[in-house]
């Protein structure tokens, strides 16, 4: 194809995610288009994934019947919405085991938030209220993403998640209701994960590289800070109605801008953690890594006998 | 306490849905795939449903106004009744899953006769559960077959795992005096009925899948009585660390 | 070299009365187990009440580089549509 003939198919692709009509896996795209939504897909599948694990670390010690099962089931869910994920990334043509060799050779990313350890029963409400809170933000925008598959799994993923951040305010909220041990367990959950879930949302503006192009694509609706100031505007009241204090001085609302005034973020700690040296990245990673490695007899296994199923199905039909 | 026999007979049936459920729930993140995950979490989940309505019922009779976290969280061991078999460890997957069918063929043939006791509250948790449970021993028996009959590492590895859990199949059929008591009034399940088709329906499936019957003779009990491996201190300090740090507080 | 499970389409009815819909896709080493993680990835919260597996290699998909032929001389065939036809006000139920 001439370069002059492909500058022709990206207008009429450009033209029409304009018009708000779905690219589906089999329609020409430009191939940029093809590899930032594999990146920004698996990414958001990885981080699905890595996520089962700071929460799974609490399941055997829930402390009552009730969260032990409502937290399996969100960890269930996670579980499933990786999978719906990858599933949208395999329409384009990537297996699920490429993207997982990417994650555990360290090639592809994930949400920082989950190298940071969960130490107390109140993290299982932080992380619910506020990491869940600020997925949220992200994630309703890109049920009306420009690239089919991707839509569909958040419109899946959306719905299933609507219990999960209720289970973690209702989490804090009794802690909130209860004695001055559990108040100060919850507090302190909100002063270790504040922080983190700001961060969460992305670089600012000025630092954030993708934005411009992904606006058009609808793969971003809102800018990084501006889904950051939605996210404290939101949460302030909430942390006010559990009596909670957001660990940030400079926190103040702003009368003018009909928005809360916050303080500097420790962009530093950000991008160590995002290279690689937050609290818990090579646990996070070796725990999967060695998941992956310890199953590969058993998948090994269940291939060997379809094949051999089938083969003595073909012997018998001859 | 007017029902002991009642009381003491529903909570070793909730025991063995409690342990094992537990024993499940450290696998969340942490199996062969995403898809094996899922469905080991949902037989959890189960598990949990079916032990939050005998610890209920169980509190009921007690009568002491307890309630279904009293008795799941804040017993010593030794008042745990569960069978040995499932507080074993997850060593791998083959484990998991004999683990599972070893029990899950007890489990339905269990639950099938409990549709018959006299006390309606059992025959109803049963009525619930029979659906539940020929799920799991469908999946776990499936996987049994997989692991069996794949490679000849996966065959090795499964025989493995049954070898060491056979042991503790017998524990399955014993009798305590609550057992008794329950099976002359018609509540509880007469497990001596169906001794013998658990061992077949078990010795045909291995035997589909390439593997045999370990030879030995001797087995290892304890649970029923309390007195459990190794492994259930641990267990139960994971359990029972948030009651047990926590006292007298509501989550 | 090991082989990776094969991908499987995977289509719910949601109850009877309607047709089974595609849901997603799941992997699974064959049939029965596609069936049975199909049960627990796509119906854990009571979606519905009969599964379809099929294989995605064994869908054949229209090329959307054809859709021009194979979609378009439809688009002028409005006689095929109710609305083509004039009929007085005074008609009802037609």
């Amino acid at each position: 194809m001439s370069n002059e003939q492909i500058k022709n198919l990206e207008e009429i692709f450009e033209a029409r995610i304009a018009r708000d009509e779905k690219i589906e896996p089999k329609d020409w795209m430009p191939e940029k288009y093809r590899k930032t939504h594999i990146r920004q897909m698996s990414q958001h599948a990885h981080s699905e994934i890595i996520g089962m694990l700071p929460e799974g670390n609490w399941i055997t010690r829930a402390p009552s019947l009730r969260r032990k099962a409502a937290l399996l089931a969100k960890v269930q869910d996670e579980a499933g919405h990786g999978l719906y994920l990858y599933s949208a990334c395999e329409t384009l043509g990537v297996s699920r085991d490429e993207l997982y060799e990417q994650l555990h050779t360290g090639k592809a990313k994930y949400s920082s938030i989950f190298n940071y350890p969960t130490v107390t029963w109140a993290d299982m409400g932080a992380i619910g209220w506020l990491v869940d809170g600020a997925a949220i933000i992200n994630q309703v925008p890109l049920c009306n993403t420009s690239f089919g598959p991707y839509a569909r799994a958040m419109v899946r993923v959306c719905k299933e998640e609507s219990f999960h951040q209720r289970q973690g305010f209702e989490i804090m909220l009794k802690l909130c209701n209860g004695t001055q041990e559990q108040k100060d367990m919850a507090q302190d959950a909100l002063n270790r994960w504040w922080w983190p879930s700001l961060m969460m949302l992305g670089p600012t503006d000025a630092e954030s590289i993708h934005t411009e192009q992904s606006m058009k694509w609808k793969l971003k609706r809102k800018s990084n800070d501006d889904l950051r100031q939605q996210f404290i505007d939101q949460t302030v009241p909430q942390a006010e109605l559990l009596g909670l204090t957001i660990p940030d001085p400079d926190l103040k609302w702003n009368d003018e801008k009909g928005v809360y005034d916050f303080g500097e973020i420790d962009w530093d700690e950000f991008w160590q953690v995002v290279k690689g040296h937050g609290p818990c990245n090579k646990k996070r990673m070796k725990d999967r890594v060695s998941a992956w490695d310890n199953g590969k007899w058993v998948r090994d296994a269940a291939m060997a006998h379809a094949e051999k199923k089938e083969a003595k199905k073909l012997k018998e039909a001859i | 306490m007017k029902n002991q026999n009642l009381y003491n007979y529903i909570i070793s049936i909730a025991d063995n849905s409690l342990i094992l459920a537990q024993r499940l729930g450290e696998l969340c993140g942490h199996g062969p795939t995403l898809e094996t995950d899922i469905a080991g979490t949902n037989i959890s989940l189960d598990l949990i449903g079916q032990t939050r309505n005998y610890y209920q019922y169980a509190a009921k009779i007690q009568g002491e106004g307890k309630t279904e976290d009293d008795l799941a969280f804040l017993r010593l061991e030794r008042e745990y009744k569960n069978v040995l078999l499932v507080e074993q460890p997850n060593d791998h997957f083959g484990y998991v899953m004999g683990r599972q069918y070893l029990f899950d063929v007890f489990h339905l043939l269990f639950m099938t006769e409990m549709l018959n006791s006299k006390d309606e509250t059992l025959a109803a948790i049963a009525k619930k559960g029979i659906k539940e449970v020929s799920y799991h021993k469908r999946f776990s028996g499936d996987w049994i077959k997989r692991l069996g009959d794949g490679t000849e590492e996966s065959n090795a590895k499964m025989q493995e795992a049954i070898d060491d859990l056979w042991v503790y199949t017998d524990e399955l059929f014993d009798i305590t005096e609550a057992d008794a008591a329950m099976i002359s009034e018609g509540i509880g399940v007469d497990t001596s009925k169906f001794k013998e088709l658990y061992y077949t329906e078990i010795l045909a499936l291995l035997t589909e899948a390439n593997l045999t019957i370990p030879e030995s003779k001797y087995f290892t009990r304890g649970g029923k009585k309390g007195i459990h491996s190794e492994h259930m201190g641990y267990i139960l300090s994971d359990l029972q660390y948030m009651q047990r740090t926590y006292p007298n507080m509501e989550w | 070299m090991s082989k990776n499970w094969p991908l499987w389409e995977i289509f719910v009815r949601s109850k009877n009365g309607l047709e089974h819909r595609h849901f997603g896709s799941l992997h699974a080493s064959d049939a029965e187990m596609a069936l049975e993680n199909a049960r627990d990835v796509y119906t854990r919260r009571s979606e519905g009440v009969s599964i379809w597996v099929v294989e995605s290699s064994n869908i054949t998909a229209s090329n959307p580089e054809n859709n021009g032929e194979l979609f378009e001389p439809a688009q002028d065939k409005v006689y095929r549509h109710p609305t083509f036809y004039d009929l007085p006000d005074e008609v009802k139920h037609m």
